[in-house]
């Protein structure tokens, strides 16, 4: 089957990324094995709790993985040319232009000593041939589309003169300032206040229409993603177990665990007197449980669960989910 | 907001909050010479033989038969009129020895100062590069035994080896004695008398400068802007000079700055040595010769120079990290 005919908005393509890292504990098998898709102008979620390794995973994809990682095994195709194939100059050359990474938290992601301005002309200066003045208009531009409300002033600021939520949104201009056609958005509302978190995640939806960039989303809260993203990847003890678009997910989830923080969600449709919680914590990552990783925690668990590993089950519809409930 | 001009308003405070303290430092001073056994009028009483009548007519001479309070007094007023006085020793005014001198010393330690801060930068952000390995470890030790060896150790064993075992190099003072032909062949002597103190100096300077340096920068690397730096496509120069080593200066600064005082210190030592005509021999001499008025003057003349260094830093402070001169 060639994999190219049969889907011609394939953006990106990771296949059996695995990437290890080495502390003095022993190795944290933080991506052992994700294999995921983003099309063009789709918006894709990697939900897991923290520690999980989504955050590896899109360092990973952005070659920015700490130097104690290796990276054993796997394919990241963006646009078919595999980037853990390519020499550094050719890496940094698609970064900021093809793939571009909004994090975390605002207040430390950005250069303290650069006037915010300053930080994004920079991404326009190093990728295209444009006098310094037209960097910034056009960082004026992607300030206003940001919806900065006076990107004049915000231009000259420096970092601590800006509230978080101001931040996130610079950072998000210095993403798109070159219209990258993936970006990747790591917990971008994780570290900011309620009311800012919606505004943020509208401003992502809404950039996605107009500039038809794919957004690949990493998040642990599973609420967020409900509105905002075309399918859904489950992540735990860094592996994917289930894959759906996220209407099916939500209606019928197939894996213990996604049931599991489906319920732990809160919901004002529903009243509760307790709040839900999966049980048991996220395993030691330098000593992974055998057989399937979340059986210590799965409600459902088997004798095999303990003994093997489940194998990647194809659901038809590109629905996945590795368990060995549905074998 | 601070103002429309902080960097300034915070320049003028910093110049402001030193003048009171240029009359303190003069009153300190002038109170430790005092201070110290002997005086001027024994020294020379007891090197030229004088008789008991001699010696008290020195005693009025110098002015030393009034009471403490009065001299200083005296002695600020002239100050008013930029009058150091009239040095017991030299036979001639103070300022005049000292601008004869200074030059010297100017020119020893800008050249020792200005390389050993420039290479210990450099050396230092290259380490950081290359952290734990063995160039680097090579490096940190080296540095450590550069910072650990005493001053006048070390000129010592340059000029054994350079100058007395090699002969490529002078081993005392800033000129030839025969004289040579003034223009290009005298700079060149210079140099080559400039040479052998300047390392001697700059080596200890040097390895200061580059162990915070490599520490600092290390520290830097590990924060968080210097991944949205590399996000951007920035090559590893543009992340390690722009982002991170600025980041990186501010302790760096602070050291340079302290250091610039234990300069004259080390002048002391390094122009004893290697018999340089500057500041530091002649700090030697007049405390030797109770020379109140010569040492009075270097030390205004010092202290001065201290607090200008301070004062450069704080500006330097406040221009490499704006939110200085906000708070």
């Amino acid at each position: 089957m060639n994999a190219n005919a049969e889907n011609r908005n394939g953006l990106l393509r990771v296949s059996d990324l695995r990437t290890y890292l080495d502390v003095p504990s022993g190795v944290i098998k933080a991506v052992d094995g994700v294999s995921l898709e983003v099309n063009r102008k789709e918006a894709v979620a990697l939900v897991g709790e923290s520690g999980s390794g989504k955050s590896m995973t899109a360092l990973t994809i952005i070659r920015l993985q700490p130097v104690v990682a290796r990276i054993l095994s796997g394919e990241i195709l963006l646009n078919d040319v595999d980037l853990l194939t390519l020499d550094t100059a050719s890496m940094c050359d698609l970064r900021g232009t093809e793939i571009a990474m909004v994090f975390q938290d605002p207040m430390t992601y950005l250069n303290p000593v650069m006037r915010a301005g300053a930080q994004v002309a920079e991404v326009v200066l190093e990728h295209q041939e444009v006098s310094k003045g037209e960097a910034r208009s056009q960082v004026l531009d992607a300030f206003e589309r940001v919806g900065i409300p006076s990107p004049q002033r915000v231009y000259d600021s420096y970092p601590h003169q800006l509230s978080g939520g101001m931040r996130q949104r610079v950072l998000i201009a210095m993403a798109i300032s070159c219209r990258p056609s993936l970006l990747i958005a790591d917990e971008p509302t994780t570290a900011l206040d309620v009311t800012i978190q919606a505004q943020i995640m509208d401003l992502l939806a809404h950039l996605r229409e107009e500039l038809q960039n794919a957004l690949f989303l990493i998040t642990h809260d599973i609420g967020l993603v409900a509105e905002h993203c075309d399918r859904i990847y489950i992540m735990y003890a860094g592996q994917i177990v289930e894959h759906a678009d996220t209407f099916t997910l939500f209606a019928e989830p197939k894996h213990p665990y996604t049931e599991g923080l489906l319920r732990s969600t809160l919901s004002p449709d529903k009243r509760v007197e307790v709040f839900e919680t999966i049980e048991g914590q996220v395993p030691n990552p330098t000593d992974m449980p055998s057989g399937c990783r979340f059986h210590p925690r799965c409600p459902h668990v088997k004798d095999v669960c303990r003994e093997e590993s489940p194998p990647s089950l194809d659901l038809g519809e590109g629905r996945m989910v590795a368990c060995w409930l549905y074998e | 907001m601070a103002g429309d001009y902080p960097l300034l308003r915070y320049s003028v405070r910093r110049i402001l909050q030193a003048v009171p303290l240029v009359f303190w430092v003069i009153i300190i001073n002038f109170t430790i010479i005092h201070l110290a056994p002997g005086d001027p009028a024994i020294y020379l009483a007891s090197v030229t033989e004088a008789t008991p009548e001699a010696y008290a007519e020195l005693r009025k001479e110098f002015g030393l038969d009034k009471p403490l309070y009065v001299q200083m007094g005296i002695y600020l007023w002239k100050l008013l009129h930029l009058d150091l006085g009239y040095s017991t020793w030299h036979n001639s005014p103070v300022l005049g020895v000292i601008i004869d001198r200074l030059p010297a010393t100017m020119l020893l330690m800008a050249t020792a100062f200005s390389i050993a801060s420039l290479m210990g930068v450099v050396l230092g952000v290259i380490a950081s590069r290359y952290s734990y390995s063995v160039g680097d470890h090579l490096a940190t030790l080296a540095s450590l035994a550069g910072y650990s060896m005493p001053i006048f150790w070390l000129g010592q064993l340059l000029i054994l080896f350079f100058a007395l075992y090699l002969d490529w190099l002078p081993s005392q003072g800033m000129y030839s004695m025969r004289g040579v032909e003034p223009g290009w062949p005298a700079v060149l002597d210079v140099l080559k008398h400039l040479l052998l103190p300047a390392i001697t100096y700059a080596t200890y300077h040097m390895t200061l400068v580059f162990r915070i340096t490599r520490g600092k920068m290390q520290e830097t690397l590990a924060q968080d802007f210097i991944l949205t730096a590399k996000s951007k496509g920035l090559n590893e120069r543009r992340v390690l000079y722009r982002h991170a080593l600025r980041n990186a200066l501010l302790p760096v600064v602070t050291v340079i700055g302290i250091n610039f005082a234990y300069v004259m210190a080390g002048s002391v030592f390094t122009e004893t040595v290697f018999g340089w005509p500057g500041m530091g021999r002649l700090i030697f001499e007049s405390i030797t010769a109770r020379d109140y008025p010569m040492i009075l003057g270097i030390f205004l003349v010092v202290s001065m120079m201290i607090m200008l260094a301070n004062l450069i830093t704080d500006i330097l402070y406040a221009l490499i990290d704006p939110r200085v001169a906000y708070n």
